[in-house]
């Protein structure tokens, strides 16, 4: 049987993370193609219920990436991002959903290397960890 | 034209192949024959270059003789088209937010090896693509009008030019710069390459232009503390230092410096010569209005001297005199802070700070300027004149152990201290170099010459710098040790003089600096240009431009272009009069807000405001940015973000994983 492919959505800042993924691109870094990405205005745009369809739809990951602390272009919103994910891994624990599926990581926007590190490192996690189970 | 034109979805889709950028890893057709069968969409192609004219043109003709009324196009990052696509959308007629650019080339066909399932991964991104642009609204644009004046921080040669720029069509600049005088680096140099013509020369005339000039506000001794507001609209606070002189009085007589008895190791001569306690940093200081410096006056430590005051004429001194702050109203930003020098400290093999001969770039440029510590006589530490000198390039940059980046002026000024040398004294020049980089205008020719002037060159990076000699041609010399790569042999070279080439590196103060102006910054540390080709000068923060080397290391011409460059934007901002901004904001539904609260305090621009009458929050449109944090925090769903609804984002994700979702089900 092939190997398991999962499927990550991830949720990408316009300021920071999504133009740090667009270097990625620029620099032909190769990152592991299981990932999608959606473009925020801010992560901490971010709804919650976002992620919980995302997992309903049939993710096996959900990705936020936001600008490093104290950079957000809204002053502050990554933080309002961060309180959120941590909240929602305990939720998602509960509803029988590993924290490691939703993964919070700063990627700045001239952190090409840390978006193609961050995608590589989760897409091999979930790879060990399975579909997620419905 | 007609409300319900948008009512049904008629989606065209194209894709791009972008020569071979997308097209020779994504097969394009088979994504625009996807495409033609998903919902809404009437007509899918795909086109070499879709942002070309006639890639443009293709769009117009179908919303022409098709009567599309969404449009997506699947290229490159919407960071780099979308204003484009957005303009052909106008251009036919269409309200430019009812188009979608889905990333098939930075974060598809560029960013993945080469495989069946990136042709499978721009399909999810372009169904993501159309099934969110179903649900796009028209939306209106606002334009914002520019406050016509301009902040310019840095009074070095950037600053200077861009603010000179701006004043000269008759617009307000305030320059503010942190120290006494404005000049920066470019008032520390002797000569500038290739043509040797005197740093002073050309540049103090443009330092007293800004002192007199009537449109421009100098601010030295100053500091930027916060910046609030937005493109067109900033509100800068600056924190004036107290200088302890009455500006207003002083007459830059100069009587207080002579009459100070405290002396301490002057700035401006990077600690080769004194200055007073009381002190303008040169003689061509602009202002010429001294400054006190509080932690060395004896006054502020002991209460007693008083000297300055006593010999002041105009009465200027004011020992009573207290920071300020000032609220400046701007229109647009420019930054042009500048950069530091390494410290080659850092480097113990080459030990800078314990041999006295050896000096770092800018100390040399003093030694050799007239109006320097020695009188522009080269000296050694017991006052002999050198008979040799080496100068080690690549000190701090090109070293992974420091900065991976090439400096780029230090092999054209290590060229000009090379003919200084020889000028001054006749002596022999070593140049250590790794790689002559000599890419100017005329900055070939100045190498070839620098040949012909008899320096030699050696090509090699030095490994220590000693005054331990092995013999006795070495004896009391600083001896340079270094492979020389050309001959394939360790060389030892024995000098009486060492400059060390030290790198530029961002300011040590530059994250405080791109915090308070929302500025990102590259690897390196350097401020981050918009664009690094097509938009070197503005910023990711609309209204913020960058010039100088606080962006990048570079010689004067570039950063005269670059500051040059950051005022015309500044001034086709107020030529305009006033400037789009997306019509990204967020609005709340008032039938289903509760009145809660929870949005009130989350807002990080004080936006939001609560209605006690009506009972319900809501949103100012012209202080929302449009981040979305209120409405992923609202209970009830009242609040949505124009363009950023949670039903589109809902659709886009759909799009994605539409193929998951068949397997799940």
């Amino acid at each position: 049987m092939a190997e398991f492919e999962p499927t990550i959505v991830a949720f990408l800042c316009n300021w920071c993370s999504y133009a740090g993924a667009d270097l990625a691109g620029t620099s032909r870094m190769k990152c592991l193609p299981n990932v999608v990405s959606i473009r925020l205005m801010c992560s901490g745009g971010l709804d919650p219920t976002y992620v919980l369809k995302a997992f309903g739809e049939g993710a096996d990951g959900v990705l936020v990436c936001g600008c490093n602390p104290g950079d957000c272009h809204y002053i502050g919103g990554n933080y309002k991002a961060l309180r959120r994910v941590s909240l929602l891994q305990r939720m998602l624990q509960q509803l029988g959903i590993e924290p490691q599926r939703l993964q919070l990581h700063w990627v700045c926007a001239s952190c090409g290397d840390e978006f193609v590190d961050v995608v590589d490192g989760m897409t091999t996690q979930l790879k060990k960890l399975g579909p997620l189970k419905r | 034209m007609d409300a319900t034109q948008y009512d049904e979805p008629k989606i065209g889709v194209y894709i791009c192949h972008c020569g071979t950028n997308i097209a020779g890893n994504i097969n394009v057709a088979e994504v625009a024959k996807f495409a033609q069968g998903l919902d809404g969409v009437v007509v899918s192609r795909d086109y070499s270059f879709m942002c070309s004219d006639p890639g443009q043109k293709l769009i117009r003709e179908d919303i022409r003789q098709l009567g599309i009324n969404r449009v997506v196009v699947a290229a490159c990052s919407p960071r780099l088209h979308e204003q484009t696509f957005r303009g052909v959308l106008k251009e036919s007629g269409l309200n430019p937010y009812m188009f979608q650019q889905a990333n098939i080339r930075e974060q598809c066909s560029w960013i993945h090896e080469p495989g069946e399932i990136v042709t499978e991964k721009a399909k999810r991104l372009v169904r993501a693509a159309v099934e969110r642009v179903s649900l796009h609204h028209p939306l209106e644009e606002r334009a914002v009008p520019i406050f016509p004046a301009t902040l310019v921080l840095g009074g070095g040669i950037a600053g200077i030019q861009a603010a000179l720029e701006i004043a000269n069509s008759n617009h307000p600049v305030y320059l503010v710069e942190k120290e006494p005088s404005i000049g920066g680096h470019m008032a520390q140099f002797d000569k500038t390459f290739p043509t040797l013509d005197c740093a002073a020369c050309i540049l103090t005339p443009k330092m007293t232009e800004v002192a007199r000039h009537p449109y421009i506000r100098l601010l030295t001794y100053s500091e930027v503390v916060d910046v609030s507001g937005y493109i067109g609209n900033f509100t800068v606070k600056v924190k004036r230092k107290a200088r302890y002189v009455n500006e207003e009085k002083c007459t830059g007589c100069g009587v207080c410096q002579v009459k100070c008895p405290w002396t301490t190791l002057s700035e401006f001569e990077v600690g080769l010569g004194l200055r007073k306690v009381i002190y303008t940093p040169s003689l061509q200081a602009v202002p010429n209005i001294p400054v006190i410096d509080r932690e060395r006056c004896v006054y502020f430590s002991k209460g007693t001297c008083r000297a300055c005051e006593r010999f002041c004429e105009a009465k200027a001194i004011n020992f009573q005199q207290e920071d300020m702050l000032i609220d400046l109203q701007v229109g647009s930003i420019i930054v042009a802070t500048g950069y530091d020098i390494f410290d080659p400290a850092d480097i113990s093999q080459y030990g800078y700070g314990h041999y006295p001969n050896l000096f770092t770039s800018l100390e040399f440029e003093r030694l050799c300027s007239p109006s320097g510590p020695t009188g522009g006589k080269l000296k050694l530490a017991d006052g002999r004149e050198p008979r040799s000198l080496a100068i080690v390039h690549c000190v701090g940059s090109r070293d992974k152990n420091y900065h991976s980046y090439c400096s780029q002026i230090c092999c054209m000024y290590a060229l000009k201290y090379s003919h200084l040398f020889k000028e001054k004294t006749g002596g022999d020049v070593y140049q250590m170099y790794i790689d002559m980089r000599c890419s100017g205008k005329g900055y070939e020719e100045f190498y070839e010459r620098l040949q012909q002037e008899g320096v030699n060159f050696v090509r090699g990076k030095v490994a220590n710098i000693t005054d331990h000699a092995l013999n006795s041609e070495e004896e009391g010399k600083l001896i340079v040790t270094c492979e020389d790569t050309l001959l394939g042999n360790i060389v030892r070279v024995p000098v009486d003089m060492v400059v060390l080439c030290v790198a530029v590196e961002p300011r040590s103060d530059a994250d405080q600096i791109a915090k308070t102006f929302r500025l990102g910054r590259s690897q390196d540390g350097f401020f981050l240009e918009r664009h690094p080709k097509l938009d070197p000068v503005a910023t990711m923060f609309e209204g913020v431009f960058v010039a100088g080397c606080c962006q990048g290391p570079k010689d004067i011409p570039h950063t005269v272009a670059q500051a040059s460059a950051a005022a015309a934007r500044a001034l086709a901002m107020i030529a305009r009069g006033k400037v789009d901004v997306e019509a990204i904001t967020a609005s709340i539904d008032e039938k289903l807000c509760s009145g809660c609260r929870v949005c009130n305090a989350l807002c990080p621009y004080e936006a939001i405001l609560f209605d006690e009458a009506a009972k319900v929050s809501r949103v100012s449109q012209v202080l929302c940015k449009g981040c979305g944090v209120c409405a992923a925090a609202c209970p009830s769903n009242a609040i949505s973000v124009q363009n950023f609804a949670s039903a589109q984002i809902m659709a886009e994700l759909a799009g994605l994983l539409a193929s998951e979702r068949l397997a799940i089900r």
